[in-house]
C-alpha cells in the first residue's frame, strides 16, 4: 500500500477523529472488531519458514500454512480455544509478572497516552491499557472466581475467534518499547503481556514473516539477513578496505579465530546495511588503533534477537549460539556492538537462560586496565562502556572538529535505556567526539525516550503508514531541536534504530541523517601513521574528506 | 451506562441493609454473622491471592530502569531508579509504596496542528490518588478506636491530629480525612467521565469500588454528623469490642444507619481479594519494581529453564557452509575431505 503524502499523514494525524483527537468512540472496545485491510498488518510467516523453526526438537511453531489476516478463515487448528488456554495457563504458572499485571491494573489511565502507537494512531486499542486488557478479559472469564461467576459484568468476555484477531492486530502494533512501564504505579510492564500474547498466538500457527523468516536465518546462518559466511566475511572486508581508504591504516580483522582475547558480536544490520555500515567502520578503527586481540565469528554473527519477538524458548535458542561460540574459540570475555533488542535479551535473559559463562573472564580492558564489574557473571560489555572508558584513560586521540559537518542529537534506544540503564556512556563519548550536540526535551529522552516506532520486527513495508504514525513522537521530538538548534543527525545506538529512524527521518524530517555513536568515534578518531585521503571543496581548497566514512560507500 | 449499572448496585445494597435490618432479629445478621464473615473472607481471599501469585516464580530479572545503571567508576549512577543493592531497592520500594513516585512522573500529551505533540506535568492523579488513600489509612487506624478498650494514647493523639482541635467546626470535630475521603473519590469519579481514555477504558468493575467506597464514607459521616440521635456510641463500641474479643452481643436498638454502613464495609471486605483492589498487595510484588538492577553481575535463576534448548550447533553449520568457509579461508574444525580425482 502506497505511504500517504506528507500533509496528507499530517493533517490526518491531527484533524482525523481518534481517541487523542478527542472523537470518543460510540462503541465500547469489546464490541468493536479488529478489522484487517492491506497496509494495516504485516505479512502473515511463509509456510516454509515456519515448517523450518517447527523441525528443531525444542521448538514449538506449528500449523504451517499459506493464510492471510484479510481473509474470514484463518485456518485454525480444530481445538485451537483448548490450545490458547492451556497456553495461558502454563505461562501464568511460569510468570508471576503475568499475573501480577492481569490482577492488578487499577485502569487508571497513567499509561494511555505514554505509547508511541497511540499518539499517532489514535486507536483506543493501542492504549497500553487497554492492549493489556485484551488478554486480561480473557484470563477473567476463565481464570479468576469473579469472571467465572459473573462473567462480562466482571470484566470477562469468552475467548472467541475475533478476540485472537484482535490479540494478532495489537499485539503487532507494541514494540515492547516498556514506556509505560515507567509511569506505571505497579510497573505493569506491556512488554511481558506483548510477548505473551504473541507466544500463544505462535501457538496456533499465528506469526508474521519479518520475525521468523529473521528468527530463521539467525539460527541456520548465524545472522538475521542470512549472510552465509563466506558473504559475511566478504561484507566485514570490503568495510575494512574503506576504512583503509580512508585513513591508510590497514586493517587487521580476523574471523572464527581461537584464542583471540575478546568475541565481537554486533547486530549483523551492522555490516550489511547503510547506516550501519558507518558504525561497522568506526568499530573497525577503533579495534586497529587500540590494537585489540578480537574477533568476528561467523556463526555468531548476529546480536540482534529475533526470538525475543517469538517465544522463549527461541530467543534462548539463538541468545545460546554467543556463549557456545565463546567458548569454542576460548576467548577471555565478549564485546557486544550496538545494538538494542541485543542488549535487551543480554543484560535481562542471557546469564539466566544460559549460563553460567564461567567458562569466560571477567571484562577488562587491555588498555586500561578497568575490570567490568558490572558484567563479572554475563563476561560481556557494551561497546559504549568500553569506549567510554577508553576516552575517559585518554588512550586515543580524538579530533572533533573532524565531526563539525554533523550537529547531532541522541536518542536513546528503549532497551538500553529502560531495561539496563545505559544513558550515560553514549553521552559521554558524544561529549568527546563532536564539537557540540544537544538533548531532545526532557519528555522524551532518557527513560522516557520514545520508541523508533518499528521495533520488535515491525520494520517492515507493507505497515508504512502505521510505523510512520508510530513513529511520529520520535520524529517530533528531532524535529524540535532541527527547528530550534540546526540539528542534522540524530545518533543512537541500536541497529534497528538506524535501519528504521532513517525511514522515519527520511519521512518527517527530510535531511537529517541517522548515525551509531562509534561512527562519530571513527571519524574523530587520530589513528596512528593515518594518512587521511584529502579531497577538494566547493571552494577549490584541499582538506580532510568532511564526511569521513560516509565519503566511502 | 457503567457507571450506572454500579451505581444501582451499591443502591440495592444500602437498601437490603436498611431493609433487611429494620426486621426484628436481623440485627445480629448484619451486625455480626455477616461482619465475621466478610473478615474472613478478606484474610482468607487476601492471602490466598499473595500465595496465588508467590507461587510462580519470577524466572527472569526484568527491572525497568528508570535512570542511569550502575557501571564504569566516573558514569554516576541513579540509585534510587536503578538500584543494585537490596537497600537500593528498598528505598525505590518505599517511595513507590507511600509517595506514588511514578505516578508523580505522569506527563500529559496533547497534539497540535503541525503536527506537534507538547508534553506537561500533570500530577493531578498523583495528587488524588495521595489524598485518598492517605485519609483512607487515617480513617481506617481512627476506626481503631471502636474496637480497642482503653483507647491507647497514640490513636487518641491520631484522632485528635485529624480532627484538627483548632479547625472545630460545629460538634462534634469535624474530621479532615472526611472530607479528604470524600475530595478523593469524587475526584477519581469525575476524571474517570471526564478524561476521554479513562472513560473509555472503565469498567463496571472500576466505578463499583468507588460509589461502594462513596456511600461508606457518607454513611459515616451521617451518623457521626447528622443522625445522631439514633446512634448509640455507647452500644456499638460494646458490639465492636465484643466482636473483636469473640464474643458479641447486641444490647440495645442501633439505627438502621450504622447496619447500613456496617454492611457496606463488609461488602468492601468481600469484594477486595477478588478485584483489583488487590493492588494495595500486589504493588509489593511487580518484578519490575522490586527488583535489583544487577543481572550482569548476579545470575539470576529460573527454575524452569530448560537445559534441552540448545542453539544450532556449529558442527552443524560447518557441515552446511564448509566448502565456501574453506574457499574464503575462515578455519573450519574439519577439513574437506579429499578430491575423489586427486586420490
Amino acid at each position: 500500500m502506497a505511504l500517504a503524502k506528507l500533509e496528507q499523514l499530517s493533517k490526518s494525524v491531527v484533524q482525523g477523529p481518534s481517541l487523542v483527537t478527542g472523537a470518543q468512540p460510540t462503541k465500547d472496545w469489546m464490541d468493536t472488531p479488529a478489522i484487517f485491510k492491506e497496509g494495516n498488518f504485516a505479512y502473515p510467516a511463509k509456510k516454509e519458514k515456519v515448517e523450518y523453526l517447527n523441525s528443531s526438537s525444542d521448538l514449538n511453531f506449528p500449523n504451517a500454512r499459506i493464510w492471510s489476516p484479510d481473509e474470514d478463515d484463518w485456518k485454525l487448528p480444530e481445538n485451537w480455544q483448548e490450545i490458547i488456554l492451556k497456553g495461558l495457563a502454563e505461562r501464568l504458572e511460569k510468570f508471576r509478572s503475568l499475573k501480577i499485571f492481569m490482577d492488578c491494573c487499577v485502569r487508571c489511565g497513567a499509561c494511555a497516552d505514554k505509547c508511541h502507537f497511540f499518539l499517532g494512531t489514535g486507536d483506543p486499542k493501542n492504549m497500553p491499557v487497554l492492549r493489556a486488557e485484551l488478554l486480561r478479559s480473557v484470563y477473567r472469564n476463565d481464570f479468576t472466581l469473579a469472571g467465572k461467576l459473573f462473567g462480562k459484568m466482571a470484566g470477562g468476555r469468552e475467548m472467541t475467534v475475533g478476540v485472537l484477531k484482535e490479540w494478532f492486530m495489537y499485539s503487532y502494533q507494541c514494540t515492547e518499547c516498556r514506556r509505560c512501564s515507567v509511569f506505571c504505579p505497579y510497573g505493569i510492564d506491556t512488554a511481558e503481556v506483548t510477548m505473551m500474547l504473541r507466544e500463544l498466538l505462535h501457538l496456533v500457527g499465528i506469526g508474521i514473516n519479518w520475525i521468523l523468516e529473521p528468527a530463521s536465518n539467525s539460527n541456520r546462518t548465524g545472522n538475521h539477513m542470512g549472510l552465509q559466511p563466506h558473504t559475511f566475511k566478504d561484507n566485514v572486508d570490503f568495510l575494512a578496505e574503506d576504512v583503509e581508504s580512508l585513513t591508510g591504516v590497514k586493517i587487521n580483522h580476523s574471523f572464527n579465530r581461537k584464542g583471540a582475547e575478546v568475541l565481537f558480536i554486533t547486530p549483523s544490520a551492522d555490516v550489511f546495511a547503510e547506516p550501519g555500515l558507518y558504525t561497522a567502520m568506526g568499530y573497525l578503527a577503533l579495534f586497529e588503533q587500540i590494537g585489540l586481540d578480537y574477533t568476528w565469528s561467523t556463526y555468531a554473527s548476529e546480536g540482534g534477537n529475533f526470538g525475543l519477538f517469538t517465544s522463549n524458548e527461541l530467543m534462548k535458542k539463538l541468545n545460546a549460539k554467543m556463549y557456545a561460540e565463546a567458548k569454542r574459540l576460548g576467548v577471555k570475555y565478549i564485546i557486544g556492538g550496538e545494538c538494542g533488542h541485543m542488549w535487551r535479551v543480554l543484560h535481562q535473559y542471557m546469564d539466566t537462560m544460559n549460563g553460567p559463562a564461567d567458562f569466560l573472564e571477567v571484562p577488562k580492558s587491555p588498555m586500561t586496565g578497568t575490570v567490568f564489574d558490572n558484567a563479572k557473571s554475563t563476561k560481556m560489555i557494551h561497546i559504549s562502556e568500553f569506549t567510554a572508558d577508553l576516552i575517559k584513560h585518554g588512550k586515543i586521540k580524538l579530533d572533533p572538529t573532524r565531526n563539525a559537518h554533523v550537529m547531532p542529537t541522541y536518542h536513546d534506544s528503549c532497551n538500553p535505556a529502560r531495561a539496563m540503564g545505559l544513558m550515560d556512556e553514549p553521552r559521554y563519548i558524544l561529549d568527546h567526539v563532536v564539537p557540540k550536540w544537544v538533548e531532545m526535551p526532557e519528555n522524551t529522552i532518557r527513560e522516557q525516550t520514545f520508541c523508533c516506532g518499528s521495533g520488535t520486527g515491525l520494520n517492515t513495508d507493507e505497515i508504512m503508514e502505521l510505523r510512520m504514525r508510530a513513529g511520529l513522537p520520535r520524529a517530533n521530538a528531532v524535529k524540535h531541536v532541527i527547528d530550534k538548534h540546526d540539528v542534522n543527525m540524530l545518533s543512537c545506538v541500536c541497529a534497528i534504530d538506524r535501519a528504521t529512524l532513517s525511514s522515519l527521518m527520511d519521512y518527517w524530517n527530510p535531511g537529517c541523517g541517522v548515525c551509531g555513536i562509534s561512527e562519530l568515534v571513527g571519524n574523530a578518531l587520530v589513528m596512528d601513521n593515518e594518512k587521511r585521503a584529502m579531497g577538494y571543496g566547493a571552494d577549490g581548497t584541499e582538506s580532510e574528506l568532511p564526511d569521513g566514512f560516509r565519503t566511502m560507500v | 451506562m457503567k457507571y450506572a449499572f454500579s451505581f444501582l448496585a451499591v443502591l440495592a445494597l444500602v437498601l437490603f441493609a436498611w431493609l433487611g435490618s429494620m426486621i426484628p432479629g436481623m440485627q445480629y445478621l448484619f451486625g455480626v454473622a455477616i461482619p465475621y464473615l466478610a473478615i474472613m473472607i478478606f484474610l482468607g481471599g487476601f492471602v490466598y491471592r499473595v500465595v496465588y501469585w508467590a507461587k510462580s516464580p519470577v524466572p527472569f530479572s526484568i527491572p525497568t530502569t528508570c535512570g542511569q545503571g550502575k557501571s564504569l567508576d566516573f558514569i554516576k549512577q541513579d540509585k534510587l531508579d536503578c538500584p543494585t543493592k537490596t537497600s537500593e531497592v528498598v528505598a525505590r520500594m518505599f517511595l513507590e509504596i507511600f509517595a506514588f513516585r511514578s505516578l508523580f512522573r505522569n506527563t500529559k500529551s496533547e497534539l497540535h496542528e503541525g503536527p506537534k505533540i507538547t508534553y506537561e506535568s500533570s500530577r493531578w492523579l498523583w495528587l488524588a490518588a495521595l489524598l485518598f488513600h492517605y485519609s483512607f489509612l487515617v480513617i481506617v487506624i481512627r476506626h481503631m478506636r471502636l474496637f480497642l478498650n482503653p483507647v491507647p494514647q497514640w490513636l487518641q493523639f491520631v484522632d485528635f491530629l485529624d480532627a484538627g482541635a483548632m479547625l472545630q467546626v460545629g460538634a462534634p470535630l469535624l474530621y479532615a480525612s472526611d472530607l479528604a475521603i470524600l475530595a478523593g473519590v469524587l475526584f477519581l469519579f469525575g476524571r474517570r467521565l471526564v478524561n476521554r481514555n479513562v472513560r473509555y477504558i472503565s469498567l463496571a468493575n472500576d466505578y463499583f469500588p468507588l460509589f461502594l467506597i462513596f456511600a461508606i464514607a457518607v454513611t459515616g459521616m451521617l451518623m457521626r454528623y447528622f443522625l445522631r440521635t439514633n446512634i448509640d456510641i455507647v452500644n456499638i463500641k460494646e458490639l465492636l469490642v465484643g466482636l473483636v474479643t469473640l464474643s458479641p452481643v447486641i444490647n440495645a436498638q442501633i439505627g438502621s444507619i450504622f447496619y447500613i454502613h456496617v454492611f457496606l464495609v463488609s461488602v468492601l471486605l468481600i469484594y477486595f481479594p477478588f478485584s483489583k483492589l488487590m493492588h494495595m498487595g500486589g504493588v509489593f510484588m511487580s518484578p519490575t519494581r522490586n527488583m535489583a538492577n544487577d543481572s550482569r553481575m548476579k545470575r539470576h535463576i529460573n527454575p524452569w529453564n530448560d537445559p534441552t534448548i540448545k542453539p544450532h550447533s556449529y558442527a552443524g553449520y560447518e557441515d552446511e557452509f564448509r566448502e565456501f568457509m574453506v574457499d574464503a579461508g575462515i578455519p573450519v574444525e574439519k577439513e574437506l575431505p579429499p578430491k575423489k580425482d586427486e586420490e
